[in-house]
């Protein structure tokens, strides 16, 4: 496994091309096309393909929870990236038209180091750790995700930004032809989501390249995304090409969308209904039994690491 | 005897073959909860349940009011026999929907249960609608059709403000793509669209009982 330090990540494989991949090979083995290459050198192929497959990681054991995970098949098939179309579903069928690499995320706004950076060189520096972390979505349901990234704030600071910046906004890819769901106007695309420095800042804060020790899979928003565990998921923005730091507060897109629902802060809070159902309780995905609804905690369970970044504040207001 | 049997043909296959075409949704749903492959209910089974019963009970709604603009476009009298059967199923899966709700969603929290009946508009719209189609359902016999008369005619145009209602439950709980809530309510806006124009067409001396409610014999 030590050979896999010289791989850069934007050649890692994703899962959706050499599945494709695999397919392609099983398809010529069973057309008796398979004379055409050696079993040795299929068997060779599939190997090297797995290998690279896997990201090397730490699990860091501090910030995760001991809940069981959700299994990948869930992770993986129900999922919400209306880039790929609304429904549950779409992503899990749709994604794989998104091709993760080559990929760059611009970097501009009140920092002093400005420019493109080419993936692997956004993600050199940093170890890559395992982080067991609830997700929560704003329609009350969750699951348990094990996520494979780095903290924000490590990766915000190498960009030094200026005294000026007070936010960090991201912009996920436009592209209709990768992402169909963008042809319709469901929302004012590309889409954006922000933090505050502070939020940004914070160690559970993370951007994720990977699940389940692998690369992310399209439609968990490869290949790179924000996890802000203690914020409602739509806060956790997908496939980002963008982050700028700001002086003022971005224009993310579902406050946009609908102000009267959905707040900048967004924070996981069973006190503050959302104007259309109650956020008190919610439905942990693949739990077995179809009768548990959990109560939900305060930011998501995180209020002992997250709950001093907002003393002061009225949540119900700044929901 | 021709007529005897189109009316044997109605009542021993036609009439079985839809009710059990109307069974299919919820035969699937057994199908996924008993885990077979195809109708599986995928992540989270409580949410796709819950929205296959309510969106088979508008589509049942608006089936119901399509067979007597179909009637006269077609010519098809024998349509109007289904009728009855086509409401009952929509109150069925509506009926379902609800108790699913109640047990399974909610778990059966009288509290809570209250709260969102009250506090949220869209659970507000789809339990009045449910409530609307309660009497259409016990007034469905043959028998109290005949003791109601007229006021039998009057009372089953519930049965538009309800379908009104349904519609705008399915589109209050949107998220942002309303693309497939449109899609109803444009169906259900060419269906009264429809019985407005006839009934203006036809003058207010038959009054408006005649296209807006099926007729009694």
């Amino acid at each position: 496994m030590s050979s896999n330090t010289k791989i850069r990540p934007s050649e890692i494989t994703p899962e959706s091309v050499y599945r494709g991949r695999r397919e392609f090979l099983a398809g010529l083995a069973g057309l008796g096309a398979a004379a055409a290459l050696s079993p040795p050198a299929l068997a060779e192929q599939v190997m090297s393909v797995a290998l690279i497959e896997r990201l090397q990681y730490q699990r860091n054991a501090r910030y995760s929870t001991a809940e069981a995970a959700n299994s990948l098949a869930d992770i993986t098939g129900y999922n919400n990236f209306y880039e790929f179309g609304t429904g549950k579903d779409d992503p899990a069928r749709h994604a794989r038209s998104l091709r993760p690499r080559p990929w760059s995320v611009v970097v501009d706004g009140e920092c002093e180091l400005k420019g493109r950076y080419a993936l692997e060189d956004l993600l050199k520096p940093h170890a890559l750790e395992e982080r067991i972390y609830r997700l929560r979505c704003v329609e009350a349901w969750s699951m348990v995700i094990p996520w494979i990234g780095f903290p924000l704030g490590e990766l915000v600071k190498r960009f030094k930004p200026t005294s000026r910046a007070k936010y960090v906004e991201f912009t996920t890819l436009m592209d209709p032809k990768q992402m169909p769901g963008q042809r319709f106007a469901v929302l004012d695309w590309p889409y954006v989501e922000g933090l505050r420095m502070d939020e940004a800042m914070h160690p559970l804060a993370i951007l994720a390249v990977g699940l389940y020790g692998q690369a992310l899979p399209n439609q968990n928003g490869a290949p790179l995304r924000l996890v802000v565990p203690w914020k409602y998921g739509f806060k956790s923005i997908k496939s980002i090409v963008r982050i700028r730091f700001t002086e003022r507060m971005p224009a993310t897109s579902w406050a946009l969308s609908a102000p009267r629902e959905y707040g900048f802060y967004a924070n996981v809070n069973p006190e503050v209904d959302h104007p259309r159902w109650s956020q008190k309780r919610e439905r942990r995905i693949g739990s077995g039994s179809l009768l548990s609804r959990q109560p939900t905690q305060k930011f998501n369970g995180y209020a002992p690491e997250v709950a001093d970044l907002y003393t002061g504040m009225d949540l119900a207001r700044n929901f | 005897m021709p007529i005897i049997d189109a009316n044997r043909a109605l009542r021993w296959i036609a009439k079985p073959l839809v009710f059990l075409l109307g069974l299919l949704p919820v035969a699937w749903l057994f199908a996924g909860l008993a885990d077979w492959p195809a109708a599986s209910l995928g992540a989270n089974p409580v949410e796709k349940i819950q929205d296959t019963l309510g969106i088979w009970g508008l589509r049942f709604l608006l089936v119901t009011l399509a067979v007597t603009p179909l009637r006269d476009w077609t010519g098809w009298i024998r349509l109007l026999a289904f009728r009855r059967m086509l409401g009952l199923f929509a109150f069925f899966y509506i009926s379902l929907h609800f108790l699913f709700y109640l047990f399974v969603d909610q778990g059966l929290d009288w509290r809570l249960l209250l709260e969102d009946i009250a506090k949220r508009p869209y659970i507000t719209a789809g339990f009045t609608a449910l409530l609307l189609l309660v009497p259409l359902a016990a007034t469905s016999t043959k028998r109290a059709m005949r003791r109601m008369g007229r006021r039998w005619q009057r009372l089953h145009r519930l049965v538009y403000p309800a379908t009104i209602l349904g519609c705008t439950h399915f589109w209050w709980q949107v998220k942002a793509d309303i693309r497939e809530p449109l899609i109803y309510a444009l169906v259900l806006v060419t269906l009264l669209g429809w019985r407005w124009y006839r009934h203006r067409q036809r003058g207010s001396a038959q009054g408006p009982g005649r296209y807006l409610a099926p007729a009694v014999r």
